[in-house]
């Protein structure tokens, strides 16, 4: 009976780890190939670390390429889109929690039916519009995108929060003398905001690594940092010790952010499917 | 109703309207309008390589043309393939890998942190590092499986036309087992425990659990992301593009993938029609969902 426990147990572990390692291994195969030198690189025998670490590809990336400039452009993009997504999204969600009102509920299956339309089809469209109102190739372009797209999601996200936020602590603002900004402001806000961090690190990530939208809104000024990464295939055929080290770099900031916000994110997003 | 409280609904909903307001006009500047032009423009012959004088009203040509097209049904066809094979696996490992986090064991909340890294890293990035390791040269994938026995010498996976397209649904698959996890997990911990222990007291063995518990009961998480999933896979371009291009000789070019190259080469005019018939085949999966969310929010 015991050692039948314990076979079980062993088990349990080894799937565990083997499903660990799967997720894992290809991105310490990446962080790896970016500190080797390119001799042990490009050799014929594969090698699991780097016997000798190299971090010429990140120098090189910091000095010839240009890589802070696409860094500070994806920053730029993605702070501003989460600021406006943010806002836009809070707003809707709380409209639509806090108020009733005739045609509520169709506004909310429109922002539902948003996430439906492909990609690529608006993509072809969105750049024509884009070039009419000027901002084509500027990141106001990507910013405009980037804040639409996110906001179904958001409010949805915002919309399960706000749900869960007893009404009966703003009531009693109201009771208490503050007008409705008055309770938004100093009672709503403060204990929505570990719920409004988790939404702005999903914002967040959503446009720092979107890529599809970006390499048809941007050109070589305001090229974002994914649409950089594809750019370093093709000039000199592919560098992958640049590459991965461009790849290391570029998926640190979301990954810090995510493991911060990850528990309230998590609950967010998978409370809609348990409830629904 | 007295006259002061209706107007203090009206007051009300007129807020209601001014809060969502902002959101409301850039869907519409950024979704709908797009929409509705896209629509019009696959009834136009808009082919930007030939400047705007060429731009003509042609009917449903266009959409004639595309049944006609050997690259649209080809693509059309391995869509299909890949969103089946994708999901299902990406649902059957995720399903695996949400039950063993749903057990009590130490340190569980950082192993599922740690798994969700393939949701985090961008579409662009897991092309390119499954580009390099599927790589027939220098590839760690070639390496491991030579050294298991299970290849004499290196292949060249993304060369060949049938290996580039699997590996590409493997990369796929890959990053779409910790969305799934998480639903279900999710989902799985919604179950009260008494079910279980009914269960094992009437004599339920552990698959009979899985099959007449635990599967019923996430029935709603399951449908949620496989829908989802369907969705996001059939619109999928980043991915396949960083790591194919849609090659070698088209055996990786799924639906979404010609229609950016056909946006790409800026005929513009083809490639809106071939997005409607994508939205078109997508709605078939999202409007029965849409319906039943609808209901169950109203409701």
């Amino acid at each position: 009976m015991t050692r039948q426990h314990l076979g079980r147990r062993v088990l349990f572990y080894l799937v565990l780890i083997v499903f660990i390692i799967v997720l894992c291994f290809p991105f310490y195969w990446i962080f790896v190939t970016s500190i080797k030198p390119e001799s042990e690189l490009y050799s014929s025998v594969v090698t699991y670390y780097a016997h000798k670490v190299s971090f010429n590809a990140y120098r090189e990336l910091f000095t010839s390429f240009n890589f802070p400039k696409y860094m500070l452009n994806s920053l730029v993009v993605s702070v501003v889109t989460t600021a406006i997504s943010l806002l836009f999204s809070l707003l809707a969600a709380y409209s639509f929690c806090r108020f009733h009102y005739p045609g509520r509920k169709f506004l909310m299956g429109l922002f539902l039916c948003n996430n439906m339309f492909p990609t690529v089809l608006l993509l072809i469209p969105l750049y024509s519009i884009m070039r009419q109102l000027n901002v084509l190739y500027t990141p106001t372009a990507l910013i405009l995108a980037y804040t639409t797209f996110t906001l179904p999601f958001s409010i949805w996200l915002l919309n399960g929060y706000i749900k869960d936020c007893p009404m009966a602590l703003e009531e009693a603002a109201l009771i208490d003398g503050c007008n409705r900004f008055q309770a938004f402001v100093r009672v709503f806000l403060p204990i929505m905001k570990p719920c409004l961090v988790a939404t702005g690190v999903y914002i967040f990530m959503q446009s720092w690594n979107e890529y599809t939208y970006a390499s048809l809104l941007t050109n070589a000024e305001s090229r974002t940092i994914t649409v950089a990464l594809k750019t370093l295939i093709g000039q000199l055929g592919v560098q992958w010790d640049m590459l991965t080290a461009g790849g290391i770099i570029s998926v640190l900031p979301v990954c810090i952010m995510f493991f911060f916000a990850q528990k309230r994110l998590i609950e967010g997003l998978t409370a809609g499917a348990v409830k629904g | 109703m007295s006259g002061n409280r209706r107007r203090w609904i009206e007051k009300k909903a007129l807020w209601g309207y001014l809060l969502v307001a902002p959101a409301f006009l850039s869907v519409c500047l950024v979704v709908f309008i797009p929409a509705a032009k896209a629509l019009i423009m696959s009834l136009q012959s808009y082919d930007l390589r030939y400047g705007p004088e060429s731009i003509a009203f042609i009917g449903m040509k266009n959409f004639g043309q595309i049944f006609r097209d050997e690259l649209f049904w080809s693509s059309f066809l391995r869509t299909l393939l890949m969103v089946v094979v994708c999901v299902s696996l990406q649902f059957i490992l995720g399903f695996a890998l949400a039950l063993l986090l749903n057990r009590g064991f130490y340190g569980r909340g950082v192993v599922r942190a740690v798994s969700m890294i393939p949701w985090v890293v961008p579409g662009v990035l897991v092309g390119l590092i499954w580009r390099w390791m599927f790589d027939g040269n220098y590839g760690v994938i070639n390496d491991i499986l030579v050294k298991m026995g299970i290849l004499d010498s290196y292949y060249g996976f993304l060369a060949q036309p049938v290996s580039a397209l699997w590996s590409v649904f493997v990369t796929y698959i890959w990053q779409g087992i910790p969305f799934f996890m998480l639903m279900i997990l999710a989902g799985l911990q919604g179950i009260p425990w008494d079910v279980y222990e009914a269960a094992t007291i009437d004599g339920a063995t552990g698959w009979q659990r899985l099959i007449y518990v635990t599967i019923p009961s996430i029935k709603n998480s399951i449908s949620v992301s496989v829908m989802l999933r369907i969705i996001w896979v059939a619109n999928s371009v980043d991915v396949i593009f960083n790591m194919t291009e849609g090659g070698p000789a088209n055996a990786t070019q799924t639906l979404a993938v010609y229609i950016y190259q056909k946006a790409k080469s800026m005929n513009l005019g083809y490639s809106s029609a071939l997005a409607l018939l994508l939205m078109a085949a997508l709605m078939c999966v999202a409007v029965p969902y849409m319906v039943r969310t609808f209901r169950s929010e109203t409701g």
